[in-house]
């Protein structure tokens, strides 16, 4: 009985070992699928695209790969060529070193396509009162180091615990946010639209980026370690959960998790402007960044169905006013800068300089 | 003299109270401990059925369509334009609905895939154009979680992703009985999705399924290759302990290396292709093989010597003593093993992320080359999703792997038990 099992297992592997030889052969020839890396924050919306795209195309349907802007990066400027992804999405522009890097290894051909705004909103639970703050508050709540109370300008740690010793108005809770982790897209962002700008309230500091830029970059651009900030993960879903349970901490996030919790969560006022869909749109509130994708120019006449997903992605019906990005909260570009884009993608116009 | 001794029975009786208190205690803590754990796994079951459950019901609203011939260019029937036949369907079902932004909170009643469906209709039965229907279309996610109780009433309109008139039209479906929830096959038949309502667990089921089929058969017929010659043909010697040791060193090694590993050997040497499950099967092979060496090894020596001695003795060479009566014996304690292993790289989602099989991958992968993701990551992936409508099926996708493993871990007990022999 036992000899007979043992036979018919080794039997088994023996006859389905060829079948698995087979199938591997084919891996060296093309790729008939579009193969998309990049930002977790243009996935959401990429990936709309992509499903859309292979419902309705006899093309296959985009893979996309949540790798974070700055991995997304690295994998497409590795080369040219079906092994290498033809498109990378960013939370930010791409950077001067990333130009160089995908330049060295002969991706040069870049054709750079924005495809709308994502605000970052600061937001606690519906239980406590919603916070009006400006930048400059939030800089001093957040930063490693701060300018020294007493009014000379000299930096010295952060000595705030809690938001009334900032300012009078806001509450007498302990500062307690919960955001991204540095490799984040959502953090970079955080901290140029908001530590930044908060920074350059004090004269000084702003004095500091033409006479000292590394002592200014410290200074504008260090979240504070002491426990006021925790570094709650890429997970935006968690950190709702956690804000629900916690109603005195804040959470950094992008709009579109704000805009499905609503009944959960809301938005802080940031320079009196409040985070909703229209106010983003108009630049009111101030806190929002562009999104981006990058295409190798070289792969659009060699991946099928390449170029149609460009033209699905920058069809109205897809990134306009009232296309079904809007509906998952991206917000569009204003007209001009949309045509100017679109037309970028039509003609294959490459990125030269930043 | 000292005090009379105590003779050792009176001494026994004494302790006796005490070995019987100390027994009781211990016995006590052991059984404390066995109802903790189970209380822990119970808690994990219930909140997750409880939240996942759910999901194996989906909300359908009852649309009447008429397929207007002047939609339809016979010679293209999938190419006609089926959004708006949704959208004009659901105008007349409301014909008072007036307004732009009126109409695309009627147009958010039903999911975008009602418009697949009803190409999918006509495409297999051209005939229906021209006639009425009633149709079964999938509601979006918003509705669905409203029917679920997932959405207050009495919250504010404006934090609400349900609005006001939205509520009296879904009231009026009710009352018409143009609203149901019926068992949610999508789930099981449909790949990933951004619709909540359109997404499902077979193309991750069938990834895992492809991955799994790879590292079992590398990696057990090596993994007991491996085994039989170290225990059966090897010497003792330096070489060999220096093997052992290594063999119990990758057993411990967290699995993200095995994934480093895999990018650069497996994608940037050998150029295999990204994100399939060829590569994610080789990742595995490589965990697993050391919890299969070490197994196979285990059940190879609890097979007695007497054994080995009753078949050389009758003249059996050394390789016929092995595959004909020890290779047998140990095989039901080589298979557990097996099959754990399998269990473990089932759950597993960390190297998968170094080789790209953390994806968003609508179609189902046909072969061992084409992109796929796993179990474990569409449950990461949907952990991620804004959308509300993805919580519950998070859980009611963890259900299906807990009920694999629950499968797997059940077949490696019962072949332990059905061909164990103990000596």
């Amino acid at each position: 009985m036992n000899k007979i099992f043992a036979q018919l297992i080794v039997a088994g592997t023996i006859t389905l070992l060829p079948v698995l030889g087979g199938s591997t052969v084919s891996f060296a020839a093309g790729r008939d699928y579009v193969s998309i890396v990049g930002s977790s924050t243009v996935y959401p919306f990429a990936t709309v695209v992509a499903e859309k795209f292979g419902r309705t195309s006899r093309f296959k349907t985009p893979k996309i790969e949540s790798t974070g802007s700055g991995g997304g990066m690295k994998l497409f400027c590795a080369g040219i060529g079906v092994r290498h992804p033809d498109i990378t999405n960013a939370s930010r522009r791409i950077k001067a070193s990333e130009l160089k890097m995908c330049r060295d290894n002969g991706v040069r051909e870049i054709v750079e396509v924005k495809v709308g705004y994502d605000g970052i909103v600061l937001a606690n639970s519906k239980k406590s009162p919603a916070m009006h703050i400006s930048r400059k508050e939030l800089f001093l709540a957040l930063a490693r180091e701060v300018p020294a109370p007493d009014g000379t300008a000299r930096a010295v740690p952060n000595p705030y615990t809690t938001w009334r010793e900032i300012n009078p108005s806001l509450p007498a809770v302990k500062i307690e946010v919960l955001g991204p982790p540095p490799t984040s897209g959502t953090r970079d962002a955080f901290v140029e639209l908001v530590m930044e700008e908060g920074a350059g309230a004090f004269p000084w500091i702003k004095a500091l980026k033409k006479k000292d830029k590394n002592e200014y970059k410290r200074i504008c651009r260090t979240v504070r370690e002491d426990g006021a900030y925790l570094e709650a993960g890429e997970n935006d879903n968690l950190i709702i959960q956690k804000l629900e349970a916690n109603p005195s901490a804040f959470g950094i996030f992008g709009f579109s998790f704000l805009d499905q919790n609503l009944d959960k969560i809301q938005g802080s006022f940031i320079d009196g402007g409040q985070p909703t869909f229209d106010a983003i749109a108009d630049g009111s509130y101030a806190v929002s960044r562009p999104l981006f994708f990058y295409v190798k120019k070289k792969h659009v006449a060699v991946i099928p169905g390449l170029q149609e997903f460009l033209d699905e992605f920058t069809s109205d019906r897809a990134w306009g006013p009232d296309g079904y990005l809007a509906d998952r909260g991206l917000i569009p570009m204003p007209d001009e800068e949309r045509k100017a884009y679109g037309d970028a993608v039509k003609n294959l116009k490459t990125l030269q300089n930043l | 003299m000292s005090a009379p001794r105590k003779t050792t029975s009176e001494l026994v009786r004494r302790s006796l109270a005490r070995r019987y208190r100390a027994e009781k205690r211990f016995r006590a803590i052991g059984l404390a401990a066995i109802i903790t754990s189970l209380a822990c796994l119970a808690t994990l079951f219930i909140t997750i059925s409880s939240n996942g459950y759910p999901a194996f019901f989906q909300t359908r609203i009852q649309l009447r369509v008429f397929f207007a011939p002047d939609l339809f260019d016979a010679a293209n029937l999938s190419r006609a334009d089926y959004e708006s036949l949704v959208k004009r369907s659901l105008r007349n079902s409301f014909p008072d609905v007036s307004g732009r932004n009126t109409k695309r909170l009627l147009y958010r009643l039903v999911s975008s895939g009602a418009a697949y469906q009803l190409r999918e209709l006509v495409v297999n039965n051209p005939g229906l154009i021209g006639t009425t229907q009633e149709v079964w279309v999938p509601a979006s996610d918003e509705v669905d979680m409203f029917m679920k109780g997932y959405v207050d009433r009495t919250t504010p309109e404006s934090d609400r992703l349900i609005k006001d008139i939205q509520l009296t039209w879904i009231d009026r479906l009710n009352t018409d009985k143009r609203l149901k929830k019926v068992f949610n096959t999508t789930f099981f038949t449909a790949g990933d999705s951004r619709d909540p309502e359109l997404s499902g667990i077979r193309g991750a089921a069938v990834g895992s399924f492809y991955l799994l089929l790879i590292t079992l058969l590398l990696s057990f017929p090596i993994g007991v290759a491996a085994a039989i010659y170290l225990e059966e043909f090897a010497g003792r010697n330096r070489w060999t302990d220096i093997i052992e040791v290594n063999i119990n060193n990758l057993a411990a090694i967290p699995s993200i290396v095995f994934g480093l590993l895999g990018l650069a050997v497996f994608l940037n040497f050998f150029g295999m292709p990204r994100s399939s499950p060829l590569v994610g099967g080789l990742v595995m092979t490589m965990m697993t093989l050391p919890t299969i060496i070490i197994a196979s090894r285990i059940a190879l020596q609890s097979v007695p010597p007497s054994i080995r001695e009753a078949a050389l003795g009758v003249g059996a060479s050394r390789m016929q003593t092995v595959i004909h009566h020890v290779l047998p014996l140990a095989l039901p304690g080589m298979l557990t093993g097996t099959i754990i292993g399998m269990a473990r790289a089932l759950g597993e989602s960390a190297p998968l992320l170094m080789i790209g099989m953390v994806a968003f991958i609508a179609d189902i992968p046909g072969s061992i080359t084409d992109p796929a993701t796993a179990l474990p990551v569409q449950i990461y992936l949907w952990a991620d999703s804004p959308e509300r409508a993805f919580m519950e099926r998070t859980s009611a996708a963890i259900m299906v792997l807990l009920a694999f493993l629950i499968l797997m871990n059940g077949a490696a007990v019962f072949l332990r038990n059905r061909f164990e022999r103990r000596w």
